[in-house]
């Protein structure tokens, strides 16, 4: 073999999908009737069309015309042995036609595609699940779906077990699961393969938190032992945690292909609408009676405000505003919501200045610091409000998602989770101060004596 | 610990090109997935009945009970001098089997297309799933034909040992059926509708309820091309010690080869494109 460290090489892979075609509109009587005669014919077109594309011979032609697109187009990529590969990308961007077609779930129409190793792909989990058999039979009966031998599960089956949890269970019958239980039997069954490359697909998102994490890491072991996955999902934060590569894909073509860190933030800053700065002028300012806002940005210690934010660094958030009228105490404020939409904290103004004081009009800026090594990394959104409480409390306007931006960890190894490169949860991740004491040594290791 | 055939393996995916040949090696690795279908089709068949695996006698008996009555005592069909009970026991026991093999096999596609686009594995292992999970019901039909038989005092002749070829025959036809209409099915549920009185027109159209003997000489030959027809007479010579009608059961043979090989290519042809007809 020429190229030995490849493990799966695409060239010009494409797939062409024709939609059903429109059923004509009858108008009256008689054409209805001739309809019933015609439809026969008409429907056996109708289905031959769904897989023979003899008709559409040269790219040149007006697909649109026969109700025809291509779900895949002339899709290039070859990944090497060991990588983990992301695969990102809209609804109907092509994640799910790619791993169709790497699973050997549908041909392409075009190109080919080659795998070196043995190959198991993962879009479901508990593929041929029977509700009547028993949690025992139905390993066996799905650990052989997944192109598992009759031994390996035998060597397998206790570790799976043990894995799943529902040992106790093992000789019900799977309808008597709780759905819970039965993803957690599935996906330890998903979680003992042994494949030399492996295609996931959105499987993560069913389970619970605490149990995809242990298959997250479970699977990330897979990869560092030489194992190749490719991986398609919408948890962005899987993606980060268990890809080097991603390939980001485009109503059916290759837009990116590279390193996660790069193609993710450029993803993300396309489709959650990275905004870092927020300015308004005239109608548009959001306002109250009082106080009207004129700008928010949040930004590093420069004054700069990038797409993402280190995440050991201080991040500041600038709000400015002004206030209309004299006489009035203001509390700009604002929250901080993450990328799934839990709001973990508020920050109110703080400044002793102007506690007890009212303003006078004019124009303000407040920045608030949030000190490095406390958001949590991933896409994190702001919203700001200014409220007056004396004479009034009053909320005088609020901005939802005003500011959203991504924390990013570099893997430097001086960041909260040090060398850890697993999953990390929590919505916050601040860095606490440790003291670890060997009680039978008289001086902690590192620190030369006198 | 991990199947050595497939490790180092090359896949090559490249657009159906039509013609494909059959590749045995995957299906030697996937021998024990079919072992596991197959068994689960058994272990689910009669869960949460009350009567379970009797339904496997009692389905035949009621049907014998039925013919022998309405073509037995009513019509008073000529078997030749065989108690009518009997000569239709011979046929009726590998019919059921036939019958519910080829429905099963027939609908195998379409009743697990969601597994279809799920996980690949050789797709021909859903239409010859069912020809031997309803062997389980056939063999424990044969108890109540083995009952009949002794009833009536029949002694086993020699005949017997070419039994064995006509129960190949019996597991070919509904498997060649079977491969033909589950992918015809994915494609066209007509096929579903069109299911049962195809059924009834094969089972009228083979010497089940009456002789073959019946069909006058000049179409007799013709008539043997219908592959039913050398089972049954072969099935009801065997057990009955008859002479084996040869000459009416080569036909037959050659039927279900064809159906056969032509089922095998045709499935090939599209198994790889059902997924996108589903």
């Amino acid at each position: 073999m020429s190229n030995k460290d490849i493990a799966i090489k695409t060239e010009n892979l494409s797939k062409l999908y024709r939609l059903g075609a429109l059923d004509d509109k009858q108008e009256n009587v008689a054409q209805a009737m001739l309809s019933v005669i015609k439809n026969p014919i008409k429907n056996y077109k109708k289905y031959r069309s769904t897989y023979d594309f003899s008709d559409i011979s040269d790219d040149e032609m007006d697909l649109s015309e026969l109700n025809a697109f291509w779900a895949l187009k002339d899709i290039s990529f070859e990944i090497e042995r060991g990588e983990a590969v992301g695969i990102i990308g809209h609804n109907g961007a092509g994640k799910s036609t790619l791993l169709k077609i790497l699973s050997r779930i549908t041909p392409p129409s075009r190109g080919s595609a080659e795998m070196h190793g043995r190959l198991n792909s993962l879009l479901e989990v508990g593929t041929g699940f029977h509700p009547e058999l028993t949690g025992r039979e139905n390993v066996y009966l799905n650990g052989s779906v997944l192109g598992m031998r009759r031994k390996e599960i035998d060597t397998k089956f206790d570790e799976i077990v043990d894995f799943s949890g529902v040992d106790k269970f093992l000789d019900t019958p799977v309808k008597r699961y709780s759905s819970g239980m039965r993803v957690r039997l599935a996906f330890a069954v998903a979680a003992h393969l042994e494949p030399e490359i492996l295609i996931v697909d959105e499987v993560l998102a069913v389970g619970d938190a605490e149990f995809q994490r242990k298959c997250l890491t479970k699977m990330g072991e897979g990869s560092k032992s030489g194992q190749t996955v490719i991986l398609v999902s919408h948890n962005m934060r899987a993606i980060s945690r268990l890809a080097d590569r991603v390939i980001w894909l485009d109503s059916g073509t290759l837009k990116r292909d590279g390193s996660t860190q790069a193609i993710l933030t450029e993803y993300l800053s396309s489709v959650r609408s990275i905004c870092t700065r927020m300015e308004w002028s005239g109608e548009d300012a959001p306002r109250g009676n009082v106080v009207r806002m004129d700008a928010v940005q949040v930004e590093n210690k420069d004054g700069g405000s990038p797409d993402s934010f280190d995440i050991r660094h201080d991040i500041f958030v600038r709000l400015e505003y002004e206030v209309l009228e004299s006489g009035y105490r203001v509390r700009p404020f604002f929250s901080i919501w993450n990328d799934e939409g839990v709001n973990f904290c508020v920050a109110l103004d703080q400044d002793p200045a102007w506690e007890n004081q009212k303003r006078p009009a004019g124009r303000y800026t407040s920045v608030a610091r949030i000190p490095g090594n406390f958001l949590s990394e991933g896409v994190q959104s702001i919203h700001v409000a200014i409220w007056t409480i004396e004479p009034v409390r009053e909320r005088q306007f609020s901005v939802e998602e005003a500011l959203t931006f991504q924390v990013i960890d570099t893997m430097e190894g001086d960041s909260v989770r040090r060398d850890f490169s697993g999953d990390l949860p929590g919505m916050v991740r601040p860095e606490f101060e440790w003291n670890t004491i060997h009680h039978d040594a008289s001086q902690k290791p590192g620190v030369k004596s006198a | 610990m991990v199947d050595e055939t497939l490790k180092n393996a090359v896949t090559r995916i490249e657009p159906p090109s039509g013609w494909e040949t059959i590749n045995l090696q995957e299906l030697k690795h996937y021998r024990d997935l079919f072992f596991f279908l197959v068994w689960r089709d058994i272990k689910v068949l009669y869960a949460q009945t009350v009567l379970g695996f009797t339904w496997a006698v009692l389905n035949p008996a009621i049907q014998l009970a039925i013919f022998t009555i309405v073509f037995g005592r009513v019509a008073k069909i000529d078997t030749g001098g065989v108690p009518y009970l009997l000569f239709c026991a011979t046929a009726v026991i590998p019919w059921t089997y036939m019958s519910g093999a080829m429905s099963a096999s027939a609908q195998s596609l379409v009743q697990q297309q969601n597994m279809l686009g799920k996980v690949y594995f050789p797709r021909m292992i859903f239409p010859i799933t069912p020809v031997l999970s309803k062997l389980v019901d056939f063999a424990i039909s044969l108890i109540l034909l083995s009952a009949i038989i002794l009833y009536h005092q029949v002694m086993p002749t020699w005949n017997m040992i070419y039994l064995p070829i006509f129960v190949i025959m019996m597991l070919v036809i509904p498997a060649s059926v079977g491969l033909w209409l589950s992918s015809l099915a994915i494609r066209f549920r007509d096929v579903r509708f069109a299911m049962g009185f195809v059924i009834s027109m094969m089972m009228y159209s083979a010497p089940i309820v009456y002789s073959a003997a019946s069909i006058p000489d000049e179409y007799r030959m013709i008539y043997s091309i219908n592959p039913f027809v050398g089972v049954i007479e072969g099935y009801r010579a065997c057990l009955l010690g008859t002479e084996i009608p040869w000459n009416y059961i080569f036909p037959g043979m050659i039927t279900t080869v064809v159906l056969f090989v032509t089922g095998m290519i045709y499935f090939r042809r599209m198994e790889r494109v059902i997924v996108d007809v589903i």
